[in-house]
C-alpha cells in the first residue's frame, strides 16, 4: 500500500510535467493541424535557460538569500525566452509553408527539431549540466511515504500554470480569438482576427508551458541534457493524442494518465521498459480510439 | 520589385538579426562562474550576419538583373549540357557511372573506400525508405529499426549457427519484412502525421528492446565475433577444389555492397514503373480516390512497408558483416533522420536525386572535417530550407504520365 501511494505521488509529479508539454502540442495542432516536432526542443531549451539563470544567480550568492525569487525569476525568464524562440521558429520554418503539403510542413518541423537540438549541443556541450541543488533537499515523511518539497513545488507550479492557461483560453479575449481561429481560419479572419498573430501567440504560449516543464524536470532529476526533449516530447504527444488532440482539458488528463502509467509500469512491471508503455498506449489509442478521451470527431485527413 | 518591397525586405532582415542576437546571447553569454560576456555570442552573430548579408545582396542584385553577365553564360552552359544529356541515351550515362564505380577501389586508398562503402550503404537505405515515403507517400520516422533488425539477424545467425552471409541475406530480408508487416499492420489505418509519430515510437521500441534484452542481444555491450562474408573460389592445385575466402579487405566488401546497391536501384526503378508503382503513386496523390478506382490500398501500403523494410534489412545485414560488431547505438533516431534528410535533399521518389543527396551528406562532412560538429545542425537547417525553397529536392522525380494541372486543365 505504501508503495502504491508513493508511486501515485511520483506519477502525479511526472504526469503534471507531461501535461504541461502536451498542452503545446495540442494547442498548435488544434490551430494549424501540425505536429510541432520542435516542441520537445522548446522543453529542452527551457531546461537549459533554467540552469543558466539559476547557476548565474547561485554564483552571485542570491540562491541562499532569496531562493523563491530566484526560482520564480528563472521560471519567468525561461518561459519568455522559449516563447520568443517558438515565435522565431514559427516565423522562419512554418509560416512560409502554411499552404504547402502536410508532408513538407512535417519535414520542416523535423528539420527545426534537429537544428535546435544540435544548436543546444554546440552552445551548451554534450554532457549533462547539473542544476544547482537548493530545492531538492527535505520533505515530509509519513511512514514509508516520502514527499519532497520539490515535488510539492512542481505540482503547485503545474496547477497554477494549468489554471492560468485555462483561464486565458476560455475567459480572455485572446483565448476567444484563438478558439475562433482554430475553428475556422478564414471566417475568423473575416471578422477581423489577425490569424498570423494568433498562431504566433499560440506557439509562444505552448513553448512557455514546455519551458516551465523543462525547468521542473531539471530540478527534479538534477540535470539537463541537450537531447532531453526527444523522449518526453513523444510521450507528451502520446498524452495529447490520448486526451483528444486539439482539446486542452484532454491534454491535461492525458498527461496525468501517461505519467501514472509510466511510473506504475516501471514500479510493477519493468523499469527498463518504462519508455515503451507510453508508446504502446499511443499506438493502442490511435488504433482503437483515434479521437481520444475528450476529442471531437476527427476528420478524415487527420487520422 | 518596387522600392517599397526593398524597404520591407531590409526591415524584415534587420528585425530578424535583432531576434537572432536576443536568442543567441543567453545561451552563449551567461557563464556559471557569474560573468556575463558578449564576445562569443557576438562572434557567432557576426558570422551569420556576414553570410546572410552576402546572400541577400546577391539575391537582390539578381532580382535587378545586375548579375546577368554571369547568369547568361551559366544558363547557356546548362542548356548545352542538358541537350548533350538528351542526345546521349541513358544507358551511356549508366554504363559510365557503373564503370567508374567498378574501377573506384582500384585507384583509391583505404579511406576513400571506407567512405564509398558508407555512401553505398546509405544509398540502399535511402532507396528503401524512398519506397515508403517517395513512392507510397507515407512518412516513416522509424526506418532505422529495419536496418537494426537486419543487422541483428545476421549477427545472431553468424555467431550462434555460423550461417554464411549469403544464406543469411534472405533470412535477414525475411525477418525485416516480418517486422515491417508487424509495424505496418496497426499503423496503416492512420495517415500523415499520426503515422509519422507512431513509426517513430516503433523505432524507439525496437531500440529499447535491443538495449534491454540482455540474453539475446547483450544489451548496450553489443555483439562481437560476426563473420565477414566469404566466397568460394575454384582452385586447380590438385584436381578441382574450392577454397573459402573471407572477404575482409575493404575493396572486396566494396564490391559486395556495390552489388547490393545496384540490386536495390534496379528493384526500386522496376517497382516505380510497374503496376504496383502506379498504384502507390495513386495512393500518394489521393488515397480515397485510389480506393474508389479499385486500388487495394491496404495491401499495397503494407507491401510498401514490407518492401522498404526488406532493403533496409539487406543493408543492415551487410552493415553487421562489415563492422563485425553491432550495438543498439547504431540504430538511433538520428540515423533515421539522416536517411530521411538524404531522401528529402535529393528529391523524394527520384533515384538519381537520392544518390546525389547521399553523396552530398556523406562526402561533404568528410571533406570539411573541421565542421564535423556542425553536421547535424546543417542537416536540420537544410531540411527546413529545402522544404521552403525547393520542396521537390535537388533532382525532382519525373512523374509518370501527364498531369491535368500541368497542361492547364486539358487532362492527361
Amino acid at each position: 500500500m505504501e508503495f502504491f501511494l508513493q508511486q501515485l505521488i511520483n506519477g502525479l509529479t511526472l504526469g503534471g510535467i507531461y501535461a504541461l508539454i502536451a498542452l503545446g502540442y495540442t494547442m498548435v495542432y488544434g490551430i494549424i493541424q501540425l505536429i510541432n516536432f520542435a516542441h520537445g526542443e522548446f522543453f529542452a531549451a527551457g531546461g537549459y535557460m533554467g540552469v543558466i539563470v539559476l547557476s548565474y544567480l547561485a554564483s552571485q550568492g542570491l540562491m541562499e538569500t532569496h531562493p523563491w525569487i530566484c526560482l520564480s525569476g528563472s521560471l519567468a525568464l525561461a518561459m519568455v525566452y522559449c516563447a520568443f524562440l517558438a515565435m522565431a521558429v514559427e516565423k522562419v520554418a512554418y509560416k512560409p509553408l502554411r499552404y504547402a503539403s502536410r508532408l513538407s510542413i512535417l519535414l520542416s518541423a523535423l528539420g527545426m527539431s534537429i537544428f535546435l537540438q544540435n544548436g543546444l549541443m554546440l552552445t551548451q556541450g554534450v554532457y549533462d549540466k547539473p542544476y544547482p541543488a537548493a530545492f531538492s533537499q527535505g520533505g515530509f515523511e509519513y511512514g514509508l511515504i516520502r514527499v519532497s518539497y520539490l515535488q510539492i513545488v512542481i505540482v503547485a507550479v503545474t496547477v497554477v500554470l494549468l489554471v492560468a492557461l485555462n483561464f486565458l483560453i476560455y475567459k480572455s479575449r485572446i483565448g476567444k480569438a484563438m478558439r475562433a481561429t482554430a475553428q475556422d481560419k478564414v471566417m475568423s479572419a473575416l471578422v477581423g482576427i489577425n490569424s498570423d498573430r494568433i498562431i504566433s501567440i499560440t506557439f509562444a504560449l505552448g513553448a512557455a508551458m514546455a519551458a516551465a516543464a523543462g525547468i521542473m524536470v531539471g530540478l527534479y532529476y538534477g540535470s539537463v541534457r541537450y537531447d532531453m526533449g526527444f523522449v518526453p516530447g513523444i510521450k507528451a504527444f502520446a498524452a495529447a493524442v490520448l486526451g483528444g488532440i486539439g482539446n486542452v482539458t484532454g491534454a491535461m488528463i492525458g498527461g496525468l494518465i501517461i505519467g501514472m502509467v509510466e511510473i506504475f509500469g516501471a514500479g510493477y512491471i519493468s523499469g527498463q521498459y518504462k519508455d515503451v508503455f507510453a508508446f504502446i498506449i499511443l499506438i493502442a489509442v490511435l488504433y482503437f480510439m483515434p479521437t481520444g478521451i475528450m476529442g471531437e470527431n476527427v476528420d478524415d485527413t487527420r487520422v | 520589385m518596387r522600392e517599397g518591397e526593398y524597404k520591407k525586405l531590409w526591415k524584415a532582415y534587420a528585425i530578424g538579426l535583432v531576434w537572432l542576437f536576443c536568442l543567441l546571447w543567453p545561451l552563449l553569454g551567461i557563464h556559471e562562474d557569474g560573468t556575463l560576456s558578449i564576445q562569443s555570442a557576438f562572434t557567432v552573430w557576426l558570422y551569420v550576419f556576414g553570410g546572410t548579408a552576402v546572400i541577400l545582396v546577391l539575391y537582390l542584385l539578381h532580382k535587378r538583373g545586375a548579375l546577368a553577365w554571369i547568369g547568361r553564360p551559366v544558363a547557356r552552359l546548362r542548356d548545352r549540357t542538358a541537350t548533350a544529356g538528351r542526345v546521349m541515351p541513358g544507358w551511356v550515362w549508366i554504363t559510365a557511372v557503373l564503370i567508374g564505380a567498378l574501377v573506384f577501389p582500384q585507384v583509391t586508398n583505404r579511406y576513400a573506400q571506407d567512405v564509398a562503402i558508407n555512401v553505398l550503404v546509405y544509398i540502399c537505405l535511402g532507396l528503401g525508405l524512398n519506397i515508403v515515403i517517395g513512392l507510397a507517400g507515407m512518412l516513416d520516422l522509424g526506418y532505422i529499426a529495419f536496418y537494426g533488425v537486419g543487422a541483428y539477424t545476421y549477427a545472431l545467425l553468424s555467431i550462434h549457427f555460423g550461417l554464411s552471409f549469403w544464406l543469411a541475406l534472405p533470412v535477414a530480408a525475411f525477418f525485416s519484412c516480418i517486422a515491417g508487416c508487424i509495424i505496418g499492420y496497426p499503423t496503416l489505418r492512420m495517415r500523415g502525421d499520426y503515422l509519422a509519430i507512431v513509426t517513430l515510437g516503433f523505432g524507439e521500441i525496437v531500440r529499447i528492446i535491443l538495449n534491454n534484452w540482455m540474453t539475446l542481444t547483450q544489451g548496450p555491450n553489443g555483439l562481437l565475433g560476426i563473420k565477414p562474408p566469404g566466397i568460394y573460389l575454384p582452385a586447380f592445385s590438385d584436381g578441382l577444389s574450392f577454397v573459402h575466402i573471407a572477404l575482409r579487405k575493404l575493396p572486396l566488401l566494396y564490391y559486395v555492397i556495390l552489388a547490393l546497391a545496384v540490386l536495390t536501384v534496379i528493384s526500386v526503378h522496376r517497382l516505380n514503373y510497374s503496376r504496383i508503382g502506379r498504384a502507390w503513386e495513386a495512393i500518394r496523390e489521393d488515397e480515397t480516390a485510389a480506393e474508389l478506382m479499385g486500388v487495394n490500398t491496404f495491401m499495397l501500403k503494407l507491401l510498401a512497408y514490407a518492401m522498404g523494410a526488406i532493403f533496409g534489412g539487406l543493408a543492415g545485414a551487410f552493415f553487421a558483416a562489415r563492422m563485425r560488431f553491432v550495438s543498439p547505438e547504431s540504430f538511433t533516431f538520428i540515423e533515421s533522420a539522416m536517411v530521411l534528410s538524404m531522401v528529402v535533399l535529393g528529391g523524394m521518389g527520384s533515384i538519381p536525386g537520392i544518390i546525389l543527396g547521399t553523396l552530398a551528406l556523406i562526402v561533404l562532412p568528410e571533406v570539411f572535417r573541421e565542421i564535423e560538429l556542425y553536421r547535424m545542425l546543417a542537416f536540420g537547417a537544410a531540411m527546413t530550407a529545402m522544404m521552403i525553397f525547393r520542396p521537390k529536392g535537388l533532382i525532382p522525380a519525373k512523374r509518370v504520365g501527364g498531369r491535368s494541372e500541368e497542361k492547364g486543365g486539358a487532362g492527361g
